[in-house]
């Protein structure tokens, strides 16, 4: 696309990006630049270093033409640099990695460093499609955000929980319910045993329910439930509105009521969700995030953004709870794919991972780790392969499978949490639980009827597709559970 | 009702036996064991009494004592919650890994929920324990109650 005879590198014109310094495959990495790793398709006839060096280069200093005022600053410093490009199998795509001085970026502004790295350069002509599939967060950058409000530990230690993964249902249907009923669906879940329900994505403040009066329901509703059971119970009450305004309205009122937990939509984009955090932490509140509408464009492998970064923007701007995927659920979830993001959420260290889909090493420098929420199409049959694939510390979400069970809302909620019980119990026993499960499960459901009830409703449910989003390396064996 | 804090407390009460192999868990990943022990089972009540010091160095083969140190707490303290706790020293979680309550009162009488309406339909919410109407050490038919209950709590 320039043309390249003995070209200055400051003649006015369009020059390639690579001969500008946007690449430079002998570049020494430092501890505190922001790495970042990009999956390019570049149109045919393009060259891949140089689709590399225009990505770097859109996503730092450059425009499409060669500018004089560069000369008017250190402008090396301030240029990304292109520094490996590799090609995935025989496909059209590769993996470009770069790396931006930290001196690009605003201090904890998740805003900024999505500005400046995802800003411009996913409609790039040249380009037929671009993924970022990873990020290095340098430890001096982390340093300058708040992470979770709470993390897993303090949650933990809040809640009185310990020793098995949390369980949780999202009242359905999501749509109609007035707050009398609402409140009725809540009270029994919690009542029956679970620790949490949840307001859905889009329950907000609609004409059938305002959020005032589904407050006041939900919150008698928990305190009821903990009055019956002696437990720590919580309704993550959903502050997502249409002005900032109106969140921080909704979280007082939370507050007032004595809710020890509110949620947020990703919707809400990643200023509001970040200003909610700083309040989530001054007033003590855990913070849920519901990730509405990242699949857009987390999704497909060769376009957009992975998940795997979306989290990790999201535990540095700081939420205790993200939904991370299920694996066995209805929702899209390569097993691999999902380990990584939940070691994204939960580790003080994530080492390169090929089969994980970790592209570099992180070090998360005591930030405190996310809750990973598993949300949809999930019931006790699963239990088994839930802790298998997911470990202890997550949060199990079984909506359908609380509410649709035949004897009713708190008999699921006692199926579910007896079904956990008993699979942590096997574990610790030394049992083989993940193949053992479904005999661990029947055994308990002869104690339980509820259990035993759920067990053989949705005995046949399961939703086996093919993942669209899965990593370029494939695993030799199974993978293996993890040991939260 | 049935208190259920605590990591098993919808399975049916685990026998010694796999209480034991629960305490062998905890003790191959090096977790210190505590045995605590209350008559104020509020669910905010992070607080319960030690029964002594936490056994940070006991061996997996010497599970026996964990499971002997548990009897005599048992024997001493017939009508009270007791819970083992097992800790995790390791850095970035120094917390509780595991909380399985061990013993209850015969009665377990619950709680009442107090109702303060305030302003703008707001609801201010506390949760009182029956049990705990009375001072410590006259609660769940221990010693003479000053709630003019009888002292099996039937009046309650």
């Amino acid at each position: 696309m320039a043309d390249t005879e003995e070209k200055g590198r400051w003649d006015s014109g369009v020059t390639p990006y690579a001969e500008m310094g946007y690449w430079n495959a002998d570049y020494e990495v430092k501890d505190t630049d922001v790495l970042a790793a990009f999956r390019i398709t570049p149109q045919p006839g393009v060259d891949p270093i140089e689709a590399a060096a225009a990505v770097a280069g859109e996503s730092s200093t450059a425009t499409w033409t060669v500018v004089w005022t560069d000369r008017l600053t250190p402008h090396e410093h301030y240029q990304a640099v292109a520094y490996s490009v590799e090609q995935v199998g025989d496909t059209d795509q590769y993996i470009a990695k770069m790396a931006y001085d930290i001196d690009l970026f605003e201090e904890g502004s998740i805003a900024n460093l999505t500005s400046s790295i995802i800003g411009n350069v996913f409609g790039f002509k040249a380009l037929k499609a671009l993924r970022l599939e990873d990020l290095r967060i340098p430890v001096a950058y982390l340093k300058t955000f708040p992470g979770p409000p709470h993390g897993i530990v303090m949650e933990r230690e809040y809640l009185d929980k310990f020793g098995r993964p949390l369980i949780g249902a999202t009242t359905k249907p999501k749509l109609g319910l007035s707050a009398m009923n609402y409140g009725r669906v809540v009270y029994e879940a919690l009542r029956g045993g679970l620790d949490f329900t949840k307001d859905d994505e889009n329950i907000n403040s609609q004409p059938f329910m305002r959020w005032r009066d589904r407050y006041v329901h939900a919150m008698e509703a928990v305190n009821r439930a903990s009055a019956v059971t002696g437990e720590v119970k919580g309704h993550y009450l959903n502050v997502t509105a249409p002005t900032m305004e109106q969140m921080y309205e909704r979280a007082e009122f939370a507050k007032e009521l004595g809710s020890i937990i509110i949620m947020m939509d990703l919707t809400v984009g990643f200023v509001a969700m970040q200003s909610m955090s700083k309040w989530a932490r001054a007033n003590g509140l855990i913070l849920h995030l519901h990730r509405a509408g990242h699949a857009t464009y987390t999704r497909q492998k060769s376009h957009g953004v992975s998940f795997r970064v979306l989290a990790k923007w999201c535990r540095m701007l700081g939420v205790d709870h993200i939904h991370a995927g299920t694996v066995v659920g209805k929702l899209e979830g390569d097993p691999n794919a999902i380990k990584g993001y939940y070691d994204v959420c939960r580790e003080r260290y994530n080492a390169e991972n090929a089969q994980t889909g970790l592209y570099f090493d992180q070090d998360w420098a005591s930030l405190p780790g996310m809750f990973p929420v598993a949300s949809g199409g999930i019931h006790a049959g699963q239990m088994h392969q839930l802790l298998g694939y997911l470990g202890e510390d997550s949060i199990l979400q079984f909506g359908g499978g609380t509410i649709g069970h035949p004897m009713g809302i708190a008999a699921g909620a006692t199926a579910n949490r007896i079904a956990v019980e008993a699979i942590i119990q096997a574990r610790n026993e030394g049992r083989d639980y993940w193949e053992e499960g479904p005999d661990i499960l029947k055994q308990a459901g002869k104690t339980s009827k509820e259990l035993a009830s759920a067990l053989e409703v949705w005995k046949d449910v399961s939703f086996e597709f093919e993942s669209t989003d899965t990593p370029d390396v494939s695993p030799t064996a199974e993978p293996t559970a993890t040991e939260a | 009702m049935r208190i259920t804090q605590g990591t098993f407390s919808f399975l049916p009460d685990l026998t010694d036996e796999q209480l034991e192999a629960q305490m062998r868990y905890a003790l191959q990943h090096g977790w210190a064991i505590m045995i605590e022990h209350t008559d104020d089972p509020h669910p905010r009540n992070a607080l319960w009494d030690m029964w002594d010091q936490p056994a940070f160095d006991t061996e997996v083969d010497d599970v026996g004592e964990v499971m002997e140190n548990l009897r005599l707490a048992r024997e001493a303290l017939p009508e009270r919650y007791i819970k083992v706790q097992c800790y995790d020293a390791s850095l970035g979680q120094q917390s509780a890994r595991l909380s399985i309550i061990v013993q209850r009162p015969s009665d377990e009488p619950g709680f009442r929920i107090e109702r303060r309406e305030t302003h703008d339909r707001t609801i201010d919410y506390q949760l009182h324990s029956y049990a705990t109407v009375d001072p410590p050490g006259r609660r769940y038919g221990q010693g003479e109650s000053h709630n003019g209950a009888a002292s099996d709590g039937s009046a309650r």
